[in-house]
This record gives structure tokens, sequence and C-alpha cells, in this order.
């Protein structure tokens, strides 16, 4: 007996966004990446009528975070596997490349001078073809001050600029507009927050197709769980027709996991933990399938087996 | 589907008789619709109407418990796709796949079966183990049993294997794994016999419906699903499928829980399938590797999931006294996020250090979070503290504000006149550090 399936149907999509310039397109990125593009909820493409080329919704991708300066407070075993390169941003995203990364993210930190955060981006432009997401220390008055010229010099480049918040969106978003950038904009784990910026950045005269939205995530064990159900929520609004939270989603289960405790620690914890490095990966993986299920279009990670791992599951979600 | 109020009134006598104790017939529905009331308390509904109304109230996902002597498992009755809906009720059950021939079955067993990790004040412990007849059966059986107390799942297609391993196992509530279109007839006798739940597997919806609806015609209703799938992306196809079909169809032939093999495609991949399967309906999740570094995050993966988004999880706001403080020992300040208040007083306990922590009715949000929200701000933290007492306990009127809040210290300082302010880290994990390094 054949059984009728119930299909949801819904009248709004994610919207397709592109990240990275050729030099055709004005830029000099050897490879750009599309992603969005959602018509159902995450990989449920028998609610969809059959979709294909460009119309086809686009895999999640993932970034691979990398600092300007050797990050001190990493854990010891992202220290391990990255090696000499921490020390060296271009180096680094070279490394991430290899690692299988789509794209790359690259922290500045406080230390940083304006010409120093120029330098570093054109550096890690030069040392790799992959389309580049640039975030400040997450101060604001620093973020804006390495943000603008690092925005102008790249100006084509079509970079993501982050991490734009409430508190500071304006200074970010101008200069993004000014030079044909996207911006990232974060909200804390809340659809009407994430929905307000979105608002406040469109009305500025941000081009829609320019806008990433990073609901913010907490790690497994750490509030996983409202992350996870505010991307759902947001992916439903947004398939609902609310116009405001069709943006695709980016998130950072790398930071995430990484600062907690299970994956920073190896020594002096339950040993019920079991082997450090295996749950440290396995904190990262989980975490970041848990958010690839609940709608993220971009994750961004740290280790590269957790990057090998994702992938693989997002291969097999997107060929059902 | 359960009935609407409307949709039960027609159902009723429709005499306003009030014997029920309510004034109308449509008032009594009302309460039926909602639960709040039992049909029984109307003298005169008909039998066919009784029949009806029952069917309508089953669960759409029928609940399956597992037992053994003194521990079981409950999986199913769920009611919604997305936990923000509601919540999800019935954690999967992690259960440990073990092979009948391996000759370490009852040392693997009982490590695996004395494991406990805490996580948020709570223990959790693997659920049960599912035993491969890949040799004596029933040698196997007794072995496990002597070294576990928990819920057993046998797999085999040999029914008389079968029959004589669950005759060992009488009283309890196994799971036998798995019927299909070839051999149904004679497990579902087994199961019948032995009072087990007997799992269905197809590698077609339309034949799982089936299959189902012609176990239940000889006599048995628990059951559990296995939706076959080659990978995670058909899997997650099904599982949703065969939901929303029990919940939004009320399609009672796939109205049961489901069950998935986490290592299926490779022990490299177990670790992301659980996940997935924890995440997207698995009433049951089989583990081939017993792996601390695996298991613990994925126990924890299924606690946050499985957790009522209504209520977050809390601690009472108030002073907690870690390490015995004395007058002269530091005050720090957190929020009453269970998570965030564990995280600190673990760090605060480990480290050895005397500490009175003060916990802000942030109502159950994060630092970052309810700072966001304007749960955790200045105000609330000098009501805090002047509320608790505090500075009668201390001779030192020092407070540790979280980094993640570090832009609070002025407005704190204005509050708390006299009470000298300083910024701790932003992460729990580097208290103990900051208490030796900046707290002398």
């Amino acid at each position: 007996m054949p059984i009728e399936i119930p299909k949801d149907k819904w009248p709004g999509s994610i919207k397709s966004i592109t990240i990275g310039a050729t030099s055709a397109e004005g830029g000099t990125r050897a490879k750009i990446i599309t992603i969005g593009g959602g018509t159902t909820m995450p990989y449920l493409q028998f609610d969809a009528p059959v979709l294909s080329g460009d119309e086809a919704p686009n895999k999640p991708v993932i970034a691979i975070e990398i600092k300007s300066h050797k990050p001190e407070d990493w854990s010891p075993l992202l220290a391990e596997v990255w090696g000499e390169a921490m020390s060296d941003p271009a180096e680094w995203a070279k490394k991430a490349e290899e690692a299988g990364a789509d794209l790359i993210v690259l922290a500045l930190t406080v230390d940083d001078s304006a010409e120093d955060a120029v330098r570093v981006v054109k550096s890690v432009l030069s040392a790799t073809g992959l389309p580049l997401i640039v975030w400040g220390p997450g101060q604001a008055e620093k973020d804006n001050e390495l943000l603008v010229p690092v925005s102008e010099a790249t100006k084509g480049e079509k970079l993501v600029l982050g991490i734009c918040e409430d508190k500071n969106y304006r200074t970010i978003v101008a200069t993004a507009m000014a030079n044909g950038h996207l911006v990232q904009a974060r909200a804390p784990m809340d659809v009407n927050l994430s929905k307000q910026l979105n608002i406040l950045i469109s009305d500025m005269g941000m081009p829609k197709d320019r806008i990433l939205m990073d609901p913010t995530t907490g790690a497994l064990g750490y509030g996983i769980e409202y992350g996870y159900s505010v991307m759902e929520r947001l992916r439903l609004a947004a398939l609902q027709g609310d116009a405001m939270t069709q943006f695709p989603m980016i998130v950072t289960p790398g930071f995430e996991a990484w600062k907690t405790k299970e994956s920073k620690v190896g020594e002096g914890v339950p040993e019920a933990w079991g082997d450090w490095t295996a749950r440290a990966i396995n904190w990262e993986t989980i975490t970041a399938t848990a958010l690839v299920e609940s709608g993220a279009d971009i994750v961004v990670l740290r280790h590269p087996e957790s990057v090998k791992r994702v992938k693989g599951a997002i291969e097999e979600l997107i060929t059902a | 589907m359960a009935l609407s109020g409307i949709q039960i009134y027609k159902m009723l006598p429709q005499t306003n008789c009030k014997e029920c104790g309510f004034p109308t017939c449509l008032a009594f529905a009302m309460k039926l619709a909602a639960k709040q009331v039992e049909l029984g308390s109307c003298p005169y509904v008909s039998e066919e109407s009784k029949k009806q109304l029952a069917e309508s109230a089953a669960p759409p996902i029928r609940l399956i418990t597992l037992r053994a002597n003194g521990t079981e498992i409950k999986v199913g009755n769920e009611v919604v796709m997305f936990r923000h809906e509601k919540t999800f009720y019935n954690k999967p059950g992690l259960f440990l796949r073990v092979k009948a021939s391996d000759p370490d079955l009852a040392k693997k067993v009982a490590a695996a079966d004395a494991y406990k990790v805490n996580y948020v004040g709570m223990d959790f412990t693997l659920d049960g183990y599912a035993i491969e007849a890949d040799s004596d059966l029933s040698a196997a059986v007794k072995a496990v049993r002597d070294v576990t107390k928990r819920p057993l799942m046998l797999i085999a297609n040999d029914v008389t294997l079968l029959d004589s391993s669950l005759g060992l196992l009488a009283g309890e509530g196994t799971l036998i794994y798995a019927g299909d279109s070839s051999n149904y007839e004679s497990l579902a006798d087994v199961a019948k016999k032995h009072k087990a739940t007997l799992v269905i597997k197809s590698d077609s919806l339309d034949d799982l419906a089936d299959l189902t609806q012609k176990v239940q015609a000889k006599g048995v209703e628990d059951m559990v699903l296995d939706l076959g799938g080659k990978n995670l992306g058909e899997w997650l196809t099904r599982s949703t499928q065969a939901r929303r079909l029990a919940l939004k169809s009320n399609f009672k032939p796939l109205g049961y829980p489901t069950i998935f093999f986490a290592a299926q495609n490779g022990v490299e991949k177990e670790a992301v399938y659980a996940a997935q399967a924890i995440a997207k309906y698995a009433g049951f999740v089989v583990l081939d590797t017993f792996a601390p570094e695996m298991i613990y995050p994925l126990l924890v993966l299924r606690e946050n999931i499985y957790t009522d988004p209504q209520k977050p999880i809390q601690v009472q706001p108030g002073v907690y006294e870690i390490n015995s403080p004395k007058p002269e020992s530091p005050v720090l300040v957190t929020t009453n996020f269970s998570i965030t208040y564990f995280a600190v007083a673990n760090e605060v306990e480990g480290s050895g250090l005397p500490a009175w922590l003060v916990v802000t009715d942030a109502e159950g949000m994060s630092v970052l979070t309810a700072w966001a929200a304007g749960k955790f701000d200045a105000e609330r933290i000098a009501k805090a503290i002047k509320g608790f007492n505090v500075a009668d306990k201390v001779s030192k009127k020092r407070i540790v504000l979280p980094g993640h809040v570090a832009v609070l210290s002025g407005e704190v300082e204005e509050e708390l006149p006299g009470w000298e302010v300083r910024v701790g880290p932003r992460e729990a994990v580097d208290l103990p550090a900051f208490m030796k390094q900046a707290l002398n």
C-alpha cells in the first residue's frame, strides 16, 4: 500500500549569497562560494519540487578560523596540529586550505595596528585562493579602527566583514557597502534580536544579498540547545516568508567548542571523559553536526579532523 | 491527531445532563480535549464513541518500555517535530552492541555497565546492551545478565534460539531484532509468547507499514522500526517522514519509535551518525564502540536536545559557599543558568581555593545571554549583593564580575559604594589561575 507522505509547502526560501570575487568580477579569488538557496527545512528535499542547476539549494560550507597572531589561549591540541603555521597567517591559511576549508576566517587581534591588519589580510589573500571572512578583535572601537582600512584596501574582493552586533554595526556596514563587501550580523541567540539587527543593517541600504546572519551558538553542554532551536525557528520563519530572516546562517562551533573545559583541559578531569584528543574533536564535531542539522550554512571550525568529519556528514546529507 | 473539543462534542450525548460535573456537554468536551478529565465521567456516552475517542487519545507514537530487573527505559510518546514547539519527552536509549562470540563479552559489558559520567549534577549511563547471536546466544545472555541489570536487545534470526534465550529473561521487557517480510510471522509469535518488543525492518516505509499491521494482527502491539537508509541523508528523510506520518497524519502503522545503528558505515562515522540520530527522532541508538570520549558528548547532546525549552535549567539564586570561605575570601558573581553555575562552581571547587559565589537571578540565562537581555545588569547584581547580605559575611568588600560583562564594572561601583569591583576571566575554566594570581 503506497503511503502518502505529508509535505510541508513553504512560500519563502533562503537567499543565495556569494562570497568572494574572481578577477573577472573585480577581485582576486581563485574560488568563490555560494551558500543559501534552501527551500525546505535542512536537507528535506522531498518537500520541494525537484530543483536543479542554479535553483538547487547550495550545500553548507566549512570555514577554518585562523588568527593574525599566534593565539596563546587556544588548546594545546590545536597548537600541536597547526604547528609553526600558527605564527604565520599566510602559512596557516595555506594549511587550512589543504585541510579542506571552503573559506578562511581571519580573526584580527587587539595587538594589530591598522597597517598590520591590512598587511595580514593581503598576505592571506595572496596565500590562498579561497574567499575570506575577516573578524575584528571584538571591541567596537578597535574593530572599526582595523576593519575600515582592511575594507578599503580590499575593495571588490567580496570579503565578509564582522562581527556586526547591535552595539556596533554602522561603521562596519558603511565600509562594507562602500567597498563591495558582505557583513556578518550577530545577535545573541534570539529570533527577534536577529531579525531586528538584519532590519537595521538593511535600513542602512545594505543589499540583501550581502548579509550573513550569525544567530550565535553555545557549545555542546554549554547551551547548544538554545542556538539549535533559535536556528530552527529562524529557518522556519524564513520559509514562511519573513524576508528579514531569509539570510544564510554562519555559526562558530569551533570557537565555542574549543573554549569548553572538555576540549581545553587534558589533566585533572574525570576519567569518564575519556581520551582528551578524541573527546575534544568529538566535542567540536558533534556541536557542528547538530548545527548543520538545524540549518547552518557556514560552520567555522578549528581542527582539521573535525573539518573532515563534518564535511563527510554534509556530503551524505545533500546526496540523499 | 488529537481531536478538537468540537469534534469530541459531536460524539457526546449532547443532553447537558450535568452528571459529569460540567454545565454543558460542550464544556465537558473542551476539558476532554485539554486532557483535564476522563471520558469515564460521562455515564451516557455510547460504546462506539468510547472506541473512537480512545483511539484518538492513543499517543501518535507508541510508548515502548524495555525493562530488566530493576531498570527500565521508555521511548516514544513524542508529540512534536521541533523541540521549540513543546519539548521532546523520552530520550533515546543508548545501547552498546556486543557479539555473543566475543571471548571478553562479560568483561566488556561489565566495564561499560560501570560507566557513569556527571554532567551539571546529573549522572548519565548507557541504557542497555544489544547481543548479536553469532554463536551460542543463551550462554551469552546468561553471561551478560550476570554483569548488568539493564535491559537487553537480542539480535538473531533463529526463532528457536530466540525462544530459549528469551526464556532466560522471564519477566523482562526485551527488544528482538529484527522481523522482516521473510520471518515476521515466527518472530511475532516468539515476541508475543515472551511479551517482547519486536523491531520491524524494511528499506521502504510502504513495506514497513504493511508489516507492522500484519504483526499487530498477530497480537503484537509493541514494535520498533528500523528504517534502513544507506547514509545520513536517507535516514534523515525517512525518520522525518515516519515522524510526520505519525504526528500529522495520525498514521498508526508507523506510529512507533525507531532504532538506528550508528556504526553501520564504519566506526569513524559513529559519533556523527549517533549525533544525527539523537537530534532527529531515533528511539534507540546502537553503538559498537565503548569509548568514553564519544559516549560522554553523546549523552550530553541527548540531555541538551531533550531539555524542555520552556524551562531553562536553573539553580536557586543565593550565596553559595565553596571550599569553606572565610570573611576575607573573594566574592564571585555569576548567573543562575545551571550550566553556568556548575561550570563556575566546579572550577572554583577544583582549585581548592575558598570563595563566596553569588548567584544572581538572571531568569536562568547564561552570563552573555542574560546581559544581552537585560537580566544581568548592575542593578540586579547590586540587588543580589544587598539582598543576600553579602557585606555581613565578608571583611573585604571586593566582588569579581565575569569577564564577559566587564562593561558593567563602572555601574556596579556606582550601585555598590564602598565595594571594590574586579573583572575576572571570561571563561570559568580560567578562574583558578585568575584567583591564584590576581586575587591575593
